[in-house]
């Protein structure tokens, strides 16, 4: 068996709607234990546990909590559930499917920490999983696990839901901050970050959906026997948004450390109509593309860094070999154009141009020049753009020209 | 006017509800848009500038100033649904319609738009009318979907 449910073993046996459900399967055991030690000592599991956030990047969870639980005064807690990176939809199953562990895990975020105010920010197109989140905070309130002096600790927490509004960087964190802030999700620079000045310039801490989902079963099982699980740089398990070309397109979970081959042909079945793989997008639009004999690497971050970027988000988008590479390119690059907040020239202009640069190849009217322009902007976006967004999409672009480097020549025009 | 009172009620008088708002008059609304008399209003209420609204309003793809169609359908396009054929299910909808990317049916009934991939990659292709997804596609049941809602409408 190369799955293992962890996050996802209450999918489907409990009623999401239903917080007595999930207290029968097990549900707030994580939040009791919490509470019965001191705030610290959650901190120190979390530390234990080694896990890396599920939003993409991977930087190491306790580094933030602790930062945020040293900060004085009012501070909040986000739950970053804006999920807009095409090819993933695991935060909408886990809202779907086990709300409550969401909830449950921010309010041990909230005793550990000694923040008082949570928002969860769903993008504007989750319809259901928003009802079904305002509801759970309903049943959670009523309960006493939300609201004044939970569980008689002298400890109070109260989380409210923020809409986006169909917009992708605003999955970013500063973007995030300014659009519960209820402005245009338009990022700033970088220090302070947000566990100093976030929302309304008071100490912010913000994670992913599923990374909160995992602060229960850390607590229960204790962070060294979390550690235990997946790879020394990568610890626990990974939901993996599986689709594209493949027989069972879906949602699995697997340790970190399994290979992503393992994933396509053991859990996804191999290729629709058993075609060939040309290629394989990782992480979503702003993630590398690699060819099919690079399958056997493992799912881990340390892994994925060789690509710095969001890869670690656990999409794997499965592209057979009626594709073209440049299409992809394309319909990635085009996004990125609609997305691009606008503030910074690299990004705004930059996308545009690779844009037309990419037409040029399509068109078979792209010269070596034009080859190494593309290679020259998409470094300058990289290493020149002011947020996440124009930092990260050009990974698509260059691992193409590493890795399908051939496809390029076969274009060009001598 | 008293729905609307009643949508500002719900909200504190700071700036922070802005969109929440906005989503809020726009889903009350039968032409999924935002009027400048609404803009007018909610300045007023929160206590800053029109401009202010008017720039949130523009720099959310969800919201929208000039009016669509009864029904908006969106299309995803990005590469999970792209390689599995979601053009063929945007040009049986330009064939259904009669109308292209942004464009609104003559009869006001339809809105046609290309957007971004709707977290649904593992059911694609997909589209989205109003709230409503569809998902596994095929031009068969695009032709069915469209069918239903013009009898809807007879
Ligand atoms: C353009 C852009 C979009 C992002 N979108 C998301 C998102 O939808 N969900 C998410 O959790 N993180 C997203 N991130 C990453 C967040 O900025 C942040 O790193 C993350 O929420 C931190 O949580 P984690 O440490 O639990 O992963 C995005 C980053 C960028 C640059
Ligand atoms: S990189 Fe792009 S999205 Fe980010 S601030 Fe600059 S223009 Fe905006
Ligand atoms: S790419 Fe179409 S729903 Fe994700």
């Amino acid at each position: 068996m190369i799955e293992m449910k962890v996050i996802s073993k209450r999918f489907g046996k409990v009623d999401p709607l239903s917080i007595d459900s999930y207290i029968k399967h097990d549900g707030y055991k994580g939040l009791e234990k919490a509470i019965s030690n001191h705030p610290s000592h959650i901190i120190d599991e979390v530390e234990k546990s080694k896990i890396r956030g599920r939003g993409g990047a991977g930087f190491p969870t306790y580094i933030k909590v602790r930062a945020l639980s040293k900060e004085a005064g009012k501070k909040y807690i986000v739950c970053n559930a804006d999920e807009g990176e095409p090819g993933n939809f695991k935060d909408r199953m886990i809202m779907e499917n086990d709300p409550h562990s969401v909830i449950e895990g921010m309010i041990i975020m909230a005793y550990a920490t000694g923040a008082e105010q949570g928002y969860i920010y769903i993008r504007g197109e989750y319809q259901i999983a928003m009802n079904i989140m305002k509801e759970t905070i309903k049943q959670a309130k009523d309960k006493g696990f939300l609201g004044k002096n939970i569980f008689n600790k002298g400890f109070n927490f109260e989380i409210e839901i923020r809409s986006g509004a169909g917009s992708y960087v605003c999955g970013e964190e500063f973007s995030l901050i300014e659009s519960i802030e209820g402005k245009p999700g338009r990022s700033r620079t970088k220090p302070p970050f947000p566990t100093e000045k976030g929302i309304h310039n008071l100490p912010t801490l913000i994670n992913n959906v599923e990374t909160f989902a995992n602060f229960p079963y850390i607590i229960t099982i204790g962070g060294d026997k979390f550690a235990q699980i997946g790879t020394n740089s990568s610890t626990g398990t990974k939901l993996i948004s599986l689709s594209g070309n493949v027989k069972k397109k879906g949602l699995y979970e697997v340790p970190f450390g399994t290979s992503i081959r393992d994933v396509i042909f053991k859990l996804g079945k191999g290729v629709k109509d058993d075609r060939k793989i040309k290629m394989v997008q990782l992480g979503g639009a702003s993630g590398p593309i690699i060819p099919e004999y690079m399958l056997d690497m493992s799912i881990d971050f340390d892994r994925f860094e060789n690509f710095d970027s969001k890869t670690g988000t656990g999409a794997i988008i499965v592209i057979d070999d009626r594709f073209d590479i440049f299409d992809i390119l394309l319909t990635n690059m085009k996004f990125f154009v609609h997305q691009s907040c606008g503030k910074c020239a690299p990004c705004r202009e930059g996308h545009i141009q690779i844009v037309n640069l990419l037409n040029k190849f399509i068109n078979h009217r792209a010269t070596e020049k034009d080859l190494m322009s593309l290679e020259n902007l998409a470094n300058v976006i990289q290493q020149t753009s002011l947020c996440g967004l124009g930092q990260t999409s050009m990974t698509s672009i260059i691992s193409s020209l590493r890795y399908f480097r051939d496809d390029y020549f076969a274009k060009v025009r001598y | 006017m008293n729905q609307i009172k009643e949508i500002l009620n719900k909200y504190p008088k700071e700036e922070e509800y802005l969109i929440e708002i906005l989503l809020e008059f726009q889903a009350s609304k039968k032409n999924h848009y935002i009027s400048s008399e609404d803009v007018s209003v909610i300045s007023k209420y929160l206590n800053i500038p029109e401009s202010q609204v008017c720039s949130v309003i523009s720099f959310y793809t969800m919201l929208s100033m000039s009016p669509k169609g009864k029904y908006v359908i969106q299309v995803c396009h990005d590469v999970p649904c792209f390689v599995n054929s979601a053009n063929n299910i945007y040009d049986k909808l330009v064939e259904e319609l009669g109308v292209e990317d942004g464009e609104t049916t003559e009869d006001k009934l339809f809105t046609l738009e290309i957007t971004e991939c709707l977290g649904r990659c593992n059911e694609s292709p997909v589209m989205r009318v109003n709230d409503k997804v569809f998902v596994n596609l095929t031009p068969a049941k695009v032709e069915k979907i469209i069918n239903d809602l013009r009898g809807e409408n007879k």
